[in-house]
């Protein structure tokens, strides 16, 4: 084994055991971060790929963006894993000849020889001065323009319509104009009123209404 | 001696070798994190005509290493309700993605650890991770405060680091590569060729949205003392909580560094009869290090719904607006000034 095989296995272990602790973990928060760690060996491989734009991409949106604010959800929540595991045994009848028809049949499909070695030889190492990234714009931007395009407006679509649900218009809320509070100007909130400073006062003077509401 | 050295070792060497770059690396920056601290509050005491810390050692020059001493020497206490486990691996993931962003940081035009090919995307994947610790830290203190400013830290951070983002797609644009070498040494030929000028509104955005990403002031509502204690760290005492200090100006190092090397040149030098040298990019670094001072002495804390209002009303709309046009301008005949 050369020393890519060994770090490919350690990734590789650490990965199984990180998805298989996202769903067994009792802790919701326990389990994010485990998939957090699934996330990160998954791109330790993909770098052992030579692919190492999809590899820190893998990092950046998933475990620098999406997983934060999952993990920001999950906190917030109270979640009560007993009761969601209240009804394991009445589920299980149904839930396991379902579970092991999906196992088997991902076995057949992978084990059978469109998957075998022979079909998907191991890509030639690439020259030292190979740019994955660059590769990947030009190949983006041209062969797959299409493709691109329609999945970025798709991807637009659904941000404007997540928008859309979720805006209203509160009426009870106390909504700060920026461009108002800047704009405002010394002589909107004061006034100089020129006043003697003493004044004499004479028996008759009534009390002033502040003093009276006292 | 290396080669008697290399002989002795054999494929070990490489590994070896790697270690002592390494320790070359952080060596020096967690000295310049221990006198960052004291140049911050050297630099606010002046500009709160105070003298600053100025008891230990000759004006005061010894007190990061008292500081440090003190806070080695104070108990790490563990709150009860505290998930112990993660309360101990938040300010583990707080520091180690500040010092992991260095390995790909060019220095010169060979002082560079790793010199690979995607090292922007690597350095904006570091510093996006870096927030596990603040939530970590929050949520494993069982403390409302904490909580509060785990979460505050969380989308703040998320909304800026899409500023960011796109302020560095606007670089990569103009510099044709994702390498920080190459970066650099595409602004060459003087100060009016650096990038801050044909990308001056990419510059502003991403030195605001640095501040904002270290949590320094006038964006610091993650520590808030005046709102919610301490934040994130009100429970931390002792070494862990100095953690959390080393990470943060070990982060503010690191973000004055690539503004540095992005948008001034480098280790560039800005006339042409003088050399380029390490020691420019050291000047850059101080000049930008010594803003995020200023800024902790100037301004007053932003209200949270500024700061995503800023992040998110203006900033994104400002990078995207520039990037078209820089964009468009590459296709016509001032191309030229954009690269």
């Amino acid at each position: 084994m050369i020393f890519q095989d060994y770090v490919f296995y350690a990734l590789a272990t650490i990965l199984l055991f990180a998805g298989l602790r996202v769903i067994t973990a009792r802790n919701p928060v326990h389990a994010a971060l485990f998939l957090v760690l699934a996330f990160f060996t998954a791109a330790g491989i993909w770098l052992l790929l030579e692919a190492e734009f999809l590899a820190i991409a893998l990092v950046l949106v998933y475990v620098g963006a999406v997983m934060v604010l999952f993990l920001f959800v999950v906190m917030m929540l109270d979640i009560n894993l007993d009761k969601l595991r209240e009804g394991f045994w009445n589920a299980l009848p149904i839930a396991l000849p379902i579970g092991l028809l999906m196992a088997a049949e991902m076995i057949m499909i992978l084990s059978s020889k469109h998957f075998s070695p022979d079909m998907m030889s191991a890509p030639t190492p690439r020259p030292a001065g190979y740019s994955n990234t660059a590769e990947l714009g030009r190949q983006l931007y041209t062969d797959y323009l299409l493709p691109f395009e329609l999945a970025s407006v798709v991807l637009l679509v659904a941000i404007v319509a997540a928008i859309a649900l979720t805006l209203r218009e509160r009426k009870d809320s106390k909504f700060i104009d920026p461009a108002a509070q800047v704009r405002v100007k010394r002589a909107d909130r004061i006034r100089i009123v020129s006043m003697p400073s003493e004044k004499e006062i004479t028996p008759e003077t009534p009390e002033p209404a502040a003093e009276k509401k006292r | 001696m290396m080669d008697a050295v290399q002989n002795l070792l054999g494929p070990l060497w490489p590994v070896v070798w790697t270690m002592i770059k390494i320790v070359a690396i952080v060596v020096p920056l967690m000295g310049a994190v221990a006198y960052l601290t004291l140049a911050e509050r050297k630099v606010i005491g002046f500009m709160q005509v105070r003298l600053g810390p100025n008891r230990v050692g000759y004006g005061g020059l010894l007190q990061p290493v008292a500081d440090g001493l003190k806070l080695l020497m104070k108990e790490i206490i563990i709150p009860t309700a505290a998930n112990r486990t993660l309360f101990l691996l938040g300010p583990v993931l707080a520091i180690a993605p500040a010092f992991a962003a260095w390995a790909v940081v060019p220095f010169d035009m060979t002082l560079v650890l790793a010199d690979i090919d995607a090292g922007l995307l690597y350095i904006l994947a570091m510093t996006s991770v870096a927030v596990y610790g603040v939530i970590i830290a929050g949520w494993a203190s069982n403390s409302k405060y904490a909580f509060l400013g785990a979460l505050r830290s969380a989308a703040q951070i998320v909304s800026y680091e899409i500023a960011m983002g796109f302020a560095l797609v606007g670089v990569l644009m103009s510099a044709n590569s994702l390498n920080l070498g190459k970066i650099v040494l595409a602004q060459s030929g003087g100060f009016w060729q650096w990038y801050w000028l044909p990308l001056f509104p990419l510059f502003i955005v991403y030195f605001i949205s640095a501040v904002a990403e270290t949590n320094r002031a006038p964006f610091d509502v993650a520590e808030g003392e005046s709102e919610i204690v301490a934040g994130f760290h009100v429970e931390y005492s002792g070494m862990a909580f100095a953690v959390f200090f080393l990470a943060e100006y070990a982060n503010m190092i690191l973000v004055a560094m690539l503004a540095a090397l992005m948008f001034l040149g480098g280790w560039l030098s800005p006339v042409p009869f003088l050399p380029d040298s390490i020691l420019w990019l050291l000047f850059k670094v101080a000049a930008l290090l010594f803003f995020f001072l200023w800024f902790r002495a100037t301004f007053p804390r932003y209200r949270y719904d500024q700061i995503m209002r800023l992040g998110w009303k203006v900033f994104i709309p400002v990078t995207l607006v520039w990037i078209l046009f820089v964009g468009g301008m590459m296709q016509t005949r001032w191309a030229y000034l954009f690269h």
